[in-house]
């Protein structure tokens, strides 16, 4: 048997750094926020010359004034994803572009993807993107408030804001692009980290009805042992899966893979040290479990 | 619950064999009519054109209030009320009026009948709203009002659009209403959405107007620019006739002139005005305008009587033909501006697919072989249902016919990582059961029993992440909750029935061996 908890106090005083430090980046550094969420126009362009690079294009599209433009490889060397607020939200831009990349590149390039998101849909995306994390984070607070007692739920939900805060830091740190399908990562990873305490909360309840001797902090350490083969392998075949979309998937699911494979590995970890120790501060005892039993009935 | 009935599984095999059928049809092309239900590709695979719309209200709320001005006016002067300062500011009409009459006027505007101000019983409302500020009396669009006046806007402008995206013969464009001011357009397979942009970008408003030097035109008169945008003239506001009057439209080539012409047909109305107006206008000039631009403004040689005629105006034979195609199709009831785009190659929709079916073999491989190496035979197990797993939820999304889209196919992909967690779940509770149970049977069916909850627990939770995504997701997005939704009930099934069959088989026929997993 592994002694996890010989470590909760260390890992819960790092939770609470890397939740200072992420809270900290995100007001101060702040999130790079996509063309969904602020409007604007990406192009990804294929070149077929290689007289087209990233500083080639870079210095064609500052000759256009179309106001901050960010120039990108996009995957392999022929490919290159070009964005730009188009702050006018002129209508004929792309034409524009095309026939002043022709002047220069003739016919050696071809546009693959186009986007162009007004103002006032991104802001309409980026309040129903807060919505929707706001609402499945109530969600499952109501769930599990109706299968557990307040002392798990509370466990459950913080293990919970620690994953969504912490991996949104890690993207502002490391100035990672947050889009529509960043959103659904988020989503994805709240259902997995409840899956993940959940089943672990599941174990310490049918603990705590069976052991009256037993003080929470073992407890927790047992249940933790009793299901952890499981958590390894459900973590391992998921990471599996999440690595073949991050390295084969292609260049537009990579940003989504990442945020998942990261929400997996703090998912399983807050499960282990952040939604546990809830209850062992709380000093959740059988009597817990007993007397909302008897309350339900 | 490791017993099966007979019953049960005959239709167990059913199923499963039913929904590898129809799953399989994705690959084959049926001639007959039998089974022809296919999961749809999303425009982020297949390539295509999404466009967002939205409809510019203002105008029309501004031509309706005019109108409306008209109309007050008239209808309290056959009362023998007079409307005195009637003005239009901000949206709101202003008027004044005696005070022995404001009390008529207040009522005639409040009454349910009244056939001013039209009264929809269903939302308890009137179209417009009055108000006495003290100083004048305040009409406006009350909130039904205006939400009347946009859904119609709506239902006029989408039919146009289909008109006009109908006529360039896109194939299977899907229209769609957003709210009650904006319109979605999809068009799978199209490449380059410019010139349809650019058709619906124009509101396509049609008037043939008389060119005058008359300032003080009884009609009133405006300053117009031409469509090159050098020239200018003043027109007389008095349309003669409109783009409505229009029969037809087509684009032809004037061999005498040579040049590139759109000839029009006239309705009997049309024909009848056009005809009244160059015959009292020889040697005047017809101003042509489209959208507040001048096309051109040709002088009036004869009558023309047959209602027909051409408009030129320098055009190539596309800006002609897109002329006649706006002209056939009608004018919006008001401008539409694009807000979203999104438009996808089709050989970036042929990457992403082949990058997304490479990533679901290379993740299924790993996810196989890792449950083959730690449960060898019960991971053989895992493994098969993990297969028909996939079958029936390609064969569920076939049957509805869902939209896959990129971020689907990484639902599909994650499902197959997280399905095995059921029966991982389960295996490691048999384990912990037959440490201190002796009889494989009673330890299997604790297993079962016992990692229930948990099981149960772990899939509502990725089931409501789900559900919330597909309400408030959008396109590709949407696509990946309804894989991810889809993939739950699909892994119940499989790991409930279909891996528990075997399982059951399994064990019943290896009951006395020992360390059975």
């Amino acid at each position: 048997m592994i002694a996890f908890n010989k470590y909760y106090n260390h890992f819960n005083l790092l939770s609470s750094v890397l939740i200072v430090v992420s809270l900290l980046l995100l007001i101060f550094k702040g999130l790079n926020f996509g063309i969904d969420f602020k409007g604007g126009t990406l192009i990804e362009l294929r070149a077929s010359d290689s007289k087209i690079n990233v500083s080639s294009l870079r210095d064609r599209f500052n000759q256009m004034d179309l106001g901050d433009v960010s120039v990108k490889k996009f995957g392999n060397d022929t490919d290159f994803l070009v964005k730009f607020e188009n702050k006018d939200n002129k209508k004929n831009i792309i034409e524009e572009i095309k026939t002043n990349l022709d002047k220069s590149f003739g016919n050696n390039y071809d546009f693959r993807r186009v986007e162009n998101v007004g103002p006032k849909v991104s802001a309409e995306l980026l309040k129903s993107g807060v919505i929707a994390i706001s609402l499945s984070l109530a969600l499952m607070l109501i769930y599990i408030w109706i299968r557990f007692e307040w002392q798990f739920s509370l466990g459950a939900i913080l293990a919970l804001f620690h994953d969504v805060i912490v991996t949104l830091g890690v993207f502002s740190i490391f100035s990672l692009e947050i889009n529509l399908s960043i959103i659904a990562a988020v989503l994805t990873i709240v259902g997995y980290s409840m899956n993940d305490t959940v089943v672990i909360f599941d174990r310490v309840r049918e603990n705590l009805r069976k052991y009256s001797d037993i003080k929470i902090f073992e407890l927790t350490n047992i249940s933790i042992n009793e299901t952890l083969s499981r958590t390894i392998i459900t973590s391992a075949t998921t990471l599996l899966a999440l690595l073949a979309i991050y390295f084969f998937g292609g260049e537009i699911l990579k940003g989504f893979s990442l945020a998942m494979i990261l929400g997996v590995v703090f998912g399983t970890y807050s499960s282990i040290y952040i939604a546990n120790t809830v209850l062992v501060r709380l000093r959740v005892s059988q009597k817990t479990v007993l007397r909302e039993e008897e309350d339900k009935k | 619950m490791l017993y099966f009935s007979k019953l049960r599984i005959i239709f167990i095999t059913l199923f499963s064999v039913l929904f590898i059928l129809i799953a399989s049809s994705n690959l084959f092309k049926f001639d007959d009519n039998f089974f022809d239900k296919k999961i749809n590709l999303g425009l982020d695979l297949q390539g295509g054109s999404y466009l967002l719309l939205e409809i510019d209200n203002e105008p029309v709320i501004e031509q309706k209030l005019q109108n409306l001005t008209t109309t007050i006016r008239n209808y309290f002067k056959e009362k023998n009320i007079k409307i005195n300062n009637i003005k239009i500011d901000n949206q709101n009409i202003f008027f004044n009026v005696t005070d022995n009459d404001k009390q008529s006027v207040l009522d005639v505007f409040q009454d349910e009948n009244s056939d001013l101000n039209p009264y929809y019983p269903r939302f308890k409302s009137h179209q417009l709203e009055i108000e006495d500020t003290g100083l004048n009396l305040k009409v406006n669009f009350s909130r039904q009002g205006l939400i009347k006046l946009k859904t119609s806007s709506q239902d006029q402008a989408i039919e146009i659009v289909r008109r006009r995206v109908d006529e360039v013969g896109t194939n299977e464009p899907n229209i769609l209403k957003r709210g009650n001011n904006r319109i979605l357009v999809e068009l799978p397979g199209l490449d380059d959405p410019m010139r349809i942009k650019s058709l619906l970008g124009k509101t396509a408003n049609l008037t043939f107007r008389f060119v005058t030097n008359d300032e003080n035109d009884r009609f009133g008169v405006e300053k117009l620019k031409f469509e090159n945008g050098l020239e200018e003239a003043t027109v007389s506001k008095r349309i003669i006739i409109s783009g409505e009057n229009l029969l037809d439209a087509q684009p032809k080539m004037d061999t005498q002139a040579n040049q590139t012409i759109v000839s029009f047909t006239l309705d009997r109305v049309g024909a009848k005005r056009f005809g009244k107006a160059t015959s009292t206008g020889i040697g005047k000039q017809l101003a042509i305008v489209l959208d507040g631009k001048i096309i051109s403004a040709p002088v009036v040689r004869d009558t023309i009587a047959s209602g027909s005629g051409q408009i030129s105006g320098g055009f190539t034979f596309q800006t002609a033909t897109d002329l006649a195609l706006l002209l056939r199709s009608g004018a919006l009831p008001a401008p539409l501006e694009i807000i979203e785009e999104r438009t996808v190659g089709p050989d970036l929709g042929q990457d992403s697919i082949n990058a997304g079916m490479i990533a679901l073999a290379i993740g299924f491989m790993l996810v196989i072989i890792f449950m083959f190496v730690k449960y060898k035979i019960f991971g053989l197990i895992t493994n098969v249902t993990l297969i028909v797993n996939l079958f029936i939820l390609l064969g569920v999304l076939t049957l509805f016919e869902a939209t896959l889209t990129l971020p689907g196919i990484a639902g599909i992909i994650l499902t197959v990582g997280m399905a095995v967690d059921a029966n991982v779940l389960i295996f490691e509770r048999i384990k912990e059961e037959l440490k201190d149970e002796n009889n494989n049977i009673l330890a299997f069916d604790g297993g079962y029993t016992k990692s229930r909850t948990a099981i149960l627990d772990a899939n509502i939770t990725t089931l409501l992440a789900a559900i919330i995504l597909f309400f408030m997701g959008s396109g590709p997005v949407k696509g990946f909750a309804v894989t991810l939704g889809v993939g739950i009930f699909t892994t119940l099934f499989s790991v409930y029935f279909i891996a528990r069959l075997f399982t059951s088989i399994y064990v019943s026929r290896n009951k006395d061996k020992e360390k059975l997993i």
